[in-house]
């Protein structure tokens, strides 16, 4: 980008700058801190000149929106064509009042459904489980079976709406109803948008709600991209997922290093099972978090874009250029929300949006300030949705592509980013691939450093959190919050009993049967999933005949 | 008592985030206290199977799932079934403040949410000891 001879002269003129400004002014005023670093505790400098992006190639690292590397966005116009996806995360309590909810934020003008189920749902148990006792419908909406399903998704038409759906373990079970629900519907399967987040790797890092060991349970994702690139060629497959890994406390580097060694993990593991790498990749996604620190996550998501681009192409000899293209959802991120003066959180949110936008998201969830507390309210779910119209509608930042490029900071933070992220990957590599790397506990061990560092420098005082460790006041304002109680437990635990009574069991028996067979051979799950939701079997019965095959994951516990 | 005060640091319920329970077994370790870490998913019973087998002082739960009305007292009850009467109970996670009156009742002794700094965990467990 510049010549030798002009970085000379500017390195010659930032000593001089240092020795005749700045030392004059650091004599009187000296700087707030010794040391000044990012969100992510990276070093940050006084000033990013020319020099520190030297060997920077314009074409070569970032070139243009909508071709490679990716640097500047997946799309050649981004916002300017099309806005993000307005992707509120959300489900509570039974199909009826989750569906209604979906209703309401289809109102007020989100344009893609997420689905948040429940936990005895996303580790495969029916509500009546004794393990499930207390569970139901807490973090998400309860789903038992395809009838449950049918009612989520009463009166929303399926060909229209995209759905994201969080599921992980048992997610060939939910796509299955999903796609048994658009039948009903009248849609067909090539039809249907949508993501199901079906990252089982990073269940086992971060987020807990595996069931099966990882060679099973990557069987299983294989054949969910086997099955979708020939009868479901408009599903996102996967969305690999950075935003646990954040969440557990990594820092933007290991959220981008750990997040592409998954993916390469899945990769392989669907060449390994015969797959052509641009048969499945154009429909692999992402999913990130947002942090506060607005130009490091910026950066973030430019490093991950040209990383992965450059990992399809040169590692894994994509030629279709879309298997290059890193899509992803954001979410801003829940572990910055504080339950301490909790309106402050809807500022905490502005920005994040603010850096997954400038970063070139695909679709966004914002959290509700009251996520620190308990589910969000209607009210604070509408003002976080409100944001992103704000950001989208009010504040510029849409009007053109990437416009942070060209910032010296920007673009070191990027190049820095990826540089140690590659680092990471190798360090993984070296271990034998994600899969091996967590079994060993080094990927969870990281995290863990990192984030009992981050808590420390919040009790040092080191990082300020506002309202936390600064700035506080005594705590008065009763806030609304929202509550689940036990009788959601109960009128599905009845609802599932009646299932039970009324379903033809004969045929139920004969569709687990049949699963039970298949799974104990190499065979593609998928269509016996299809049948046996489709007669009404349960996702704790289909799980358990795979529970039966597969066995169960057991966690190494990583202190 | 000249030993270290032992701990167990305890996930009931289904819910994987184990981030604040981790931090909080690092610190209380740092702290020069033996912490256990039973993992995710633990029952009442194999909770209260693990206090009674480490023979703990503390027992330090972690819920964001909202499952903690119904978890955290029977943990407590548990150990009155068997017997045990001098393990200090302590609760943490996402738990509204309406909550925490009945918890308290139950006999959790304390309840930490978001924002604790893990020095006042250290000393809560420090000052009320019950052995």
């Amino acid at each position: 980008m510049f010549d030798g001879k002009k970085i000379n002269e500017i390195k010659t003129s930032i000593d001089r700058w240092e020795k005749e400004t700045v030392e004059k002014t650091i004599s009187r005023f000296p700087e707030r801190k010794e040391k000044f670093t990012t969100g992510s505790n990276a070093e940050v400098k006084r000033l990013y000149t020319p020099v520190d992006i030297k060997d920077f190639d314009y074409e070569e690292d970032l070139g243009y929106p909508g071709e490679y590397p990716y640097t500047r966005g997946v799309q050649p116009t981004m916002y300017r064509g099309r806005l993000w996806t307005m992707r509120q995360y959300a489900g509570f309590a039974t199909a009826e009042e989750s569906n209604e909810r979906y209703k309401y934020l289809l109102e007020q003008g989100q344009t893609g459904l997420s689905v948040a189920f429940d936990l005895p749902t996303q580790i495969g148990y029916d509500s009546d489980h004794p393990l499930a006792e207390g569970e139901v419908g807490k973090v998400g909406v309860a789903i038992d079976s395809l009838k449950d399903m049918e009612v989520l998704f009463d009166g929303i038409p399926l060909d229209k709406v995209s759905t994201s759906m969080t599921i992980n373990a048992p997610a060939s079970v939910l796509l299955a109803m999903y796609i048994a629900v658009a039948e009903k519907q009248g849609v067909s399967k090539d039809k249907l948008r949508g993501t199901i987040q079906n990252d089982i790797l990073k269940e086992y890092i971060a987020r807990g709600t595996y069931i099966f060991p990882p060679e099973p349970s990557m069987r299983l994702i294989t054949n969910i991209f086997e099955y979708c690139s020939r009868e479901v060629p408009k599903w996102n497959t996967i969305s690999i997922s950075g935003y646990h890994v954040r969440e557990a406390g990594s820092t933007a580097v290991q959220e981008v290093a750990f997040t592409l060694a998954n993916g390469i993990a899945y990769v392989e593991a669907a060449i390994n099972a015969g797959l052509d790498v641009d048969d499945f990749a154009p429909r692999l996604s992402f999913f990130f978090n947002a942090h506060n620190d607005l130009l490091e996550e910026v950066a973030k998501y430019r490093a991950a874009r040209r990383l992965w681009a450059r990992i399809m192409k040169e590692r894994f000899k994509a030629k279709n250029p879309k298997s290059m293209q890193l899509k992803f959802h954001t979410q801003t991120a829940g572990s910055t929300l504080t339950a301490q003066q909790p309106d402050n959180n809807i500022i905490r949110v502005t920005i994040q949006t603010l850096a997954a936008v400038l970063g070139g998201t695909q679709s966004l969830h914002t959290n509700s300030r009251d996520e620190a507390l308990a589910l969000p309210t209607e009210e604070s779910v509408r003002i976080a949705l409100r944001t992103q119209q704000i950001v989208a509608y009010e504040s510029g930042v849409t009007e053109t592509v990437d416009p942070l490029a060209g910032s010296y900071y920007v673009e070191s933070l990027t190049n820095k980013i990826e540089e140690e992220a590659i680092r990471y990957i190798e360090k993984i590599d070296e271990l034998g691939g994600a899969p091996k790397a967590i079994e060993k506990g080094y990927i969870q061990r990281e995290i863990q450093n990192a984030a009992y560092r981050y808590q420390m420098e919040i009790e040092s005082g080191e990082r300020i959190v506002v309202g936390v460790n600064k700035f506080q006041i005594e705590e008065t304002e009763k806030k609304e919050i929202l509550k689940v109680d036990r009788t959601v437990e109960l009128n599905q635990k009845e609802k599932l009993a009646r299932l039970k009574k009324e379903r033809n069991n004969e045929e139920v028996e004969r569709v687990l049967k049949l699963l039970k067979e298949k799974a104990e051979t190499d065979e593609n799950l998928m269509p016996y999933i299809l049948d046996a939701v489709k007669a009404y079997a349960t996702l704790g019965e289909i799980c358990d005949v795979l529970r039966e095959v597969f066995s169960e994951y057991e966690q190494s516990v990583i202190l | 008592m000249d030993r270290p005060i032992r701990v167990l640091v305890a996930k009931p319920g289904l819910d994987g985030h184990d981030r604040g329970a981790k931090v909080i077994a690092r610190a209380l370790r740092d702290a020069g206290m033996e912490v256990i870490y039973t993992g995710l998913r633990q029952t009442p019973e194999q909770i209260v199977a693990a206090a009674i087998q480490e023979d703990v002082d503390v027992v330090a739960m972690s819920i964001l799932s909202g499952a903690h009305n119904h978890l955290f007292p029977r943990v407590v009850n548990l150990l009155k079934e068997e017997g045990v009467d001098d393990v200090l109970i302590i609760g943490g996670g996402v738990i509204p403040e309406d909550d925490i009156p009945f918890l308290l009742e139950s006999g959790i002794e304390a309840i930490f949410t978001p924002g604790t700094s893990t020095k006042d965990v250290i000393e809560f467990i420090k000052n009320n000891l019950k052995r």
